[in-house]
């Protein structure tokens, strides 16, 4: 059974120019668990990994796994098994070549290409030319690229995405059970809710610096001030919440009162005899707070 | 071990896309219409009286050298594609997650067009040299097929292929844009250079920096061309001088584009 090793983010800093893309990230990825990359667009996700697998050289700082850059590894691809963006293909070549020639290069067994397409249930479509694939099969080649090692270590960038509901039920299943072996897995997302339900921990970055890390619960802040409620009479339901002293705003479907708890509300509401149509606290929920982290670009 | 592994990588890179053979296939078409074409011109003016331009002894060297002479092209697009359509189509990413020692690929990817480069020498050979000869065979010319001149002229021909795939691979890490680097392979081996060669041939002094150009190098390595045939031909390199001018240029914009382009971020 592959045990995974940390990945170990030291003091990572990339400049373009006068522009800090990654500015002083440090952050430990721990082997057991699925762990959340995530960030808006643009906030140096795909820059810090490609730091840490050695294709884009940190201006200062150092990515390692366990302590070892990805240039230095013995066996790059049975250790890591990495897979960024979806299209790093030659569409002229089949799928099985295109893991051959990698396999080759790393000296792997020659059942190897085949062995990970069918993980990623593409084995029926191993001769055909990348150039005819879907995005979703892309999306699988490039994980299949990443388990052509069997590696101890998964990193990927986005590889939701462009995934149909079934594809991301299944990466999911498949992630959590790799996790679950004792292998560090390490997943980029721009989306929270894409990989909710898929990581234990989450590192979450915004222009480039690190703002957020912890277990995913801790994201969860439902001590929410917000009750919406509704009556026929809505407008004197407003009126009778604002003489009690709340702040309230009018909303399509009816009255959102801040800094209130749905008790009190239901209460004004029974005490002046008004019957109530809907009464709820909002939730604000994980995407709430990752927006709030992220700042506004998030919400784009 | 691991040049080993990346020579077997890029021979498996080369072998799974269309590219080689496409090319390999235009090549001997092209290669074996000019060789038969000029072969049965030639032949039929020497058969005819007070116009001997060469003797018949001349004449299948001559015809044999299509090979490279027109041929040459396509070894040095063969190489420039190779390089630039990892760029192009960003898979130096995956390359380089398999084999993080850029010079091992690089070195890797050199070999293997070298080897390349030689097989498309042996192709080009077979269409002259078959065209050729078939031709010269029917006006009673002797095609010299048994001749040692002409088997040291193959090996060198070969040579020269090999060099002209590696010159692509500098050129391909020297210039990445795959556009830019076919528009200067086809703008100076198809127009530049021939101007080039007639333009320095006219004086001394610049025939003897025109023979320093490639095609004029690869020339005097094969030994005989179409070209030293209508500029007189006087001022010509050994044919060793020549493959070390070709392997120069190779290695050259080579050790340029590793340290420009190959070693740059990925990104």
């Amino acid at each position: 059974m592959p045990t995974g090793v940390p990945i170990e983010f030291a003091h990572v800093t990339k400049s373009f120019g006068a522009v800090d893309a990654v500015s002083d990230l440090s952050f430990t990825v721990e082997p057991g668990q699925v762990t959340g990359f995530l960030g808006p667009n643009g906030a140096g996700k795909t820059t810090s990994l490609r730091m840490l697998l050695g294709l884009v050289t940190p201006t200062s700082g150092t990515a390692t796994f366990g302590g070892t850059t990805y240039g230095r590894l013995g066996s790059p691809l049975t250790t890591v098994g990495a897979s960024l963006e979806a299209a790093s293909f030659h569409p002229g070549r089949s799928a099985r070549n295109h893991l051959a020639v990698y396999a080759q290069a790393a000296g792997l067994p020659s059942t190897a290409p085949d062995a990970a397409l069918e993980k990623v249930g593409l084995g029926a479509y191993g001769a055909r030319r990348v150039g005819g694939y879907s995005l979703g099969m892309r999306q699988r080649l490039g994980l299949a690229f990443a388990l052509l090692g069997d590696p101890s270590v998964l990193v990927l960038d986005e590889p939701i995405n462009g995934l149909d509901p079934e594809g991301i039920k299944w990466i999911r299943l498949l992630l959590r059970g790799m996790a679950a072996e004792g292998r560090t897995v390490l997943i980029s997302s721009h989306l929270l809710s894409e990989v909710q339900q898929t990581v234990d921990d989450v590192i979450i970055i915004s222009h480039g610096k690190l703002v957020h890390r912890g277990e995913l619960s801790s994201l969860d802040v439902s001590d929410s001030k917000q009750v919406q409620v509704n009556a026929d009479d809505r407008e004197r339901l407003a009126e009778v919440i604002r003489s009690a002293g709340f702040e309230v705003a009018n909303l399509r479907s009816g009255v959102l009162v801040e800094n209130a708890d749905a008790a009190a509300i239901g209460r004004l509401a029974f005490d002046a005899g008004i019957p109530l149509t809907a009464l709820s606290q909002k939730r604000t929920g994980l995407e709430e707070s990752f927006l709030t982290l992220v700042g506004e670009e998030g919400a784009l | 071990m691991n040049i080993v592994a990346s020579l077997r990588s890029e021979i498996t890179k080369l072998t799974s896309t269309r590219l080689w053979w496409v090319l390999a296939v235009i090549m001997v078409g092209y290669v074996a219409l000019c060789a038969g074409g000029l072969a049965a011109i030639l032949s039929g003016v020497g058969t005819q009286a007070g116009a001997p331009v060469l003797s018949d002894a001349q004449l299948p060297p001559l015809i044999y050298s299509f090979a490279t002479s027109v041929g040459y092209v396509f070894p040095v697009l063969l190489g420039a594609l190779a390089v630039t359509s990892e760029f192009r189509f960003q898979s130096l990413t995956p390359t380089f997650l398999a084999t993080p020692r850029r010079g091992t690929v690089l070195a890797g990817k050199m070999t293997a067009l070298v080897l390349a480069g030689a097989m498309f020498g042996v192709l080009a050979l077979v269409a002259s040299m078959g065209a050729g000869a078939a031709v010269l065979g029917a006006f009673g010319i002797d095609p010299q097929l048994g001749s040692p001149d002409t088997w040291a002229f193959v090996g060198r021909s070969i040579l020269a292929m090999a060099l002209w795939a590696a010159i692509g691979v500098g050129l391909g890490a020297l210039v990445p844009s795959q556009i830019a680097a076919i528009v200067i392979v086809l703008a100076f081996t198809q127009f530049l250079e021939p101007l080039l060669r007639f333009g320095a041939s006219i004086t001394d002094w610049s025939a003897a920096i025109g023979k320093f150009l490639p095609g004029a190098a690869s020339d005097a390595l094969v030994g005989s061309s179409i070209f030293t045939l209508t500029s007189g031909g006087g001022t010509q390199l050994e044919w060793w001088q020549g493959a070390l001018v070709l392997a120069a240029i190779a290695a050259v914009a080579t050790a340029i584009g590793y340290f420009t382009s190959w070693r740059r971020d990925v990104s």
